[in-house]
């Protein structure tokens, strides 16, 4: 008998040593199947022939080869780089600039933050159809001047090849510079007072305090704020979807839709598995020094 | 014991059950599809009342969404498991996709003991079948080279028809526009830049050129000035369409025609639909009409094909289904319902429109004339990759202003890049 007890109490022990452990095996087990077996085989995919179903046949670079020739691909490669670029660097100006505003111990300051971080609940495709009909010429903003007697008024950024992408800009933006903008305001609530009133005190201009102390002390958040942008904007799909169906003809066209077409509309599992390892590689190049920066930070600290 | 004869008894009337059920085994067949709205809803189930009515258990599986693309990722997975549906709503090229993967039943059994080769037309039964094999059942034809016009605004340029050939289109389109009418309506969505371009390809370069640039894919023909002067046309087209065109669905499209906001609209015979549902009437509402060519037809056919099954129950369910899908009763309701004609000869048309009645005729016409035709656009006559670089070239065109020689060197490069 007692020998049993002292083992069930071990066993207890043990399980409550390790429950946390236990707790999370599932999940990082899912995890570990379905997102990196998944990119390994996605991998894999890229080097095979495979068009309407998977197969294994080596193909080499083939697919890379042929995904690197298509017009297409490069008109997706090059608005990233446009939408990407704008997106970020409008959204970093516009969120930190409201941060600034709103810093200022304002009246009705909750309500005002709710309603700028409002559109982040929104869904992408509604963000996409709102936008879609507010710049479609016909029916939005044109012919809202046009009515009101401005009739050499346009804006047909939605129907125009060269222009469409710059839509999307304007619209991603919209949703998520209010997230970006509670970002900083966490952050500037955080600088601390005393090295602020210590500037007062020796006469700083307001202007001057926040470029040159508070703005340089919140620095780890812009990192933050650009990783989270820029991999939103590499993953940018929905948007492009309902806003402009990556149209004009396919001028507006992003890597993710440009995978969606060629994997699921095209019979061309290879090539589509060639564009999502670009993207997965896009990715990294932004993550990783990101990762490997903070993971060296901390042990510096630690 | 009591406990030991309620498990003796339960098991003798399982049994019971089982063989009873296994006596009666229904021919059952599940049925993959993404008609899931309007007219095509309608249509499935008459398919599945007819089916029902022969005994027959029917397994609905529709996949809505993405015209298609949502089933064809079920379809995949589905097939990768061993567990394919009896029938899916495939189509075209794709058929024989899936029968060099070794996935498709043979149907040629059914297909002798009612006469398919008699009944359906040559150029739809080298679809349905692999190797000489059937191995999928047409349902309907949809006739793709259509132009839908308003008579009212056709009236006041004093036209009273559409043109029989390019120029004379130009001519009424110039005249339109000068009346301060939008020519012609259309939608900026890829596939409808490709409807209204393989219908120039059809009209210019007539029905031979037709089969060699856009079915064959031969390179002279890809590279010929016949298909610059198609380039041309298509510019000239761009130039009709009022300025809000991109991204417009293609019954919004039909719609300006029905309200007299444009004149003429380039859309398969699915655009009849919506006049129809508006209460207009072939004739004196709207006018349908060929768009220019010489005995020239392009079809889009929706079609089943059958997948293998295992189960004597699965397979009688597949056999009964494809017979009655090509028989005349189902061919008559399910494309009055949908607004395309029977893909079989020797249906009535009696209780069609005019329209389905001039579809009918013009395609007897065009298949003694050679001119019978797979639509590109519409994913009959090439694979999806090959239709697609086409299409994506196509849609450049016309939504930039790239000039007639580089669309067609850039066509030559994409089918080339496409093709290996």
């Amino acid at each position: 008998m007692g020998a049993s007890q002292s083992t069930e109490s071990n066993l207890t022990a043990s399980i409550q040593r390790h429950l946390s452990k236990i707790v999370v095996a599932p999940s990082f087990a899912a995890s570990l199947f379905f997102v990196y077996g998944f990119i390994l085989w996605t991998g894999y995919m890229a080097f095979s022939k495979s068009r309407m179903l998977p197969v294994w046949d080596w193909a080499g670079l083939r697919q890379y080869e042929r995904l690197w020739q298509m017009e297409r691909w490069h008109v997706a490669i090059e608005n990233l780089l446009v939408f990407g670029g704008l997106f970020i660097v409008t959204c970093l100006i516009i969120g930190c600039f409201l941060a600034v505003l709103l810093d200022q111990r304002i009246r009705a300051e909750g309500a005002l933050r709710t309603i700028f971080l409002y559109p982040m609940a929104l869904s992408f495709i509604v963000t996409g159809t709102v936008w879609k009909w507010l710049l479609n010429p016909g029916l939005g903003l044109e012919n809202m001047m046009h009515d009101l007697g401005w009739t050499s008024f346009t804006f047909d950024w939605l129907v125009n090849s060269d222009m469409a992408i710059y839509t999307v800009v304007i619209a991603a933006v919209w949703q998520a510079s209010g997230f970006i903008m509670a970002m900083f305001l966490a952050a500037l609530r955080g600088v601390d007072q005393d090295i602020i009133r210590a500037a007062y005190m020796d006469g700083a201009s307001l202007p001057r305090i926040y470029f040159g102390i508070i703005i340089p002390s919140i620095r780890p958040v812009f990192l933050s704020a650009i990783v989270v942008l820029a991999h939103l904007a590499v993953k940018s799909f929905d948007l492009v979807i309902a806003l402009t169906g990556g149209g004009p003809g396919y001028s507006s066209d992003l890597p993710a839709t440009f995978m969606y077409t060629m994997a699921f509309q095209r019979n061309q599992l290879g090539v589509g598995a060639a564009s999502a390892m670009m993207m997965l590689a896009t990715v990294m190049a932004i993550i990783v020094p990101y990762l490997y920066s903070e993971l060296r930070g901390g042990k510096k600290n630690g | 014991m009591y406990l030991r004869k309620t498990i003796l008894a339960t098991g003798v009337a399982l049994s019971a059950l089982a063989t009873a059920s296994f006596a009666h085994a229904e021919p059952t067949a599940e049925v993959l599809h993404w008609w899931t709205s309007g007219g095509e809803a309608k249509a499935v189930a008459a398919l599945k009342e007819d089916f029902e009515s022969k005994g027959g258990k029917w397994v609905d599986s529709p996949v809505a969404g993405g015209g298609g693309d949502a089933a064809m990722t079920v379809l995949r997975s589905r097939v990768l498991s061993g567990d394919a549906p009896a029938a899916v709503q495939l189509k075209g090229p794709a058929i024989q996709d899936w029968a060099e993967q070794g996935a498709l039943a043979d149907l040629n059994d059914v297909a002798a003991a009612e006469g398919w080769d008699d009944v359906i037309p040559a150029a739809i039964q080298d679809v349905m079948k692999y190797e000489g094999d059937y191995v999928a059942v047409p349902v309907n034809i949809h006739r793709v080279d259509w132009v839908w016009a308003n008579p009212a605004l056709l009236a006041k340029v004093g036209a009273d028809a559409v043109p029989t050939t390019w120029d004379e289109f130009n001519a009424l389109a110039d005249k339109l526009q000068a009346a301060g009418i939008t020519p012609v309506a259309h939608g900026g969505q890829p596939w409808q830049d490709a409807t209204v371009f393989e219908t120039v390809v059809l009209g210019l370069g007539g029905p031979e050129f037709f089969q060699k640039a856009l079915v064959d894919l031969d390179d002279d023909a890809l590279k010929s000035d016949t298909m610059k002067a198609v380039f041309d046309q298509m510019r000239k087209i761009r130039g009709y369409v009022d300025s809000d065109f991109p991204g417009r669905d293609w019954n919004l499209a039909t719609a300006m025609v029905m309200n007299g906001d444009a004149a003429m609209q380039i859309m398969g015979d699915w655009a009849k639909g919506e006049f129809l549902a508006a209460g207009k009437v072939p004739g004196k509402d709207f006018i349908c009409s060929p768009t220019p060519s010489e005995n020239g037809y392009l079809f889009n056919v929706d079609s089943f094909a059958m997948f293998n099954v295992s189960g004597d129950d699965k397979v009688e369910g597949q056999k009964l289904l494809a017979e009655l899908i090509v028989g005349e009763k189902f061919q008559e309701t399910f494309n009055l319902l949908k607004g395309s004609i029977p893909a079989r000869f020797g249906v009535s048309m009696d209780k069609f429109d005019d329209c389905a009645k001039k579809s009918e005729a013009d395609l007897k016409a065009a298949q003694d004339a050679g001119g019978f035709l797979p639509s590109m656009a519409h994913g009959m006559a090439l694979r999806g990759h090959l239709s697609g670089a086409i299409v994506d070239v196509v849609t450049a065109h016309f939504n930039s202003d790239m000039s007639s020689d580089e669309a067609v060197s850039r066509l030559v490069e994409a089918v080339e890049l496409a093709k290996d």
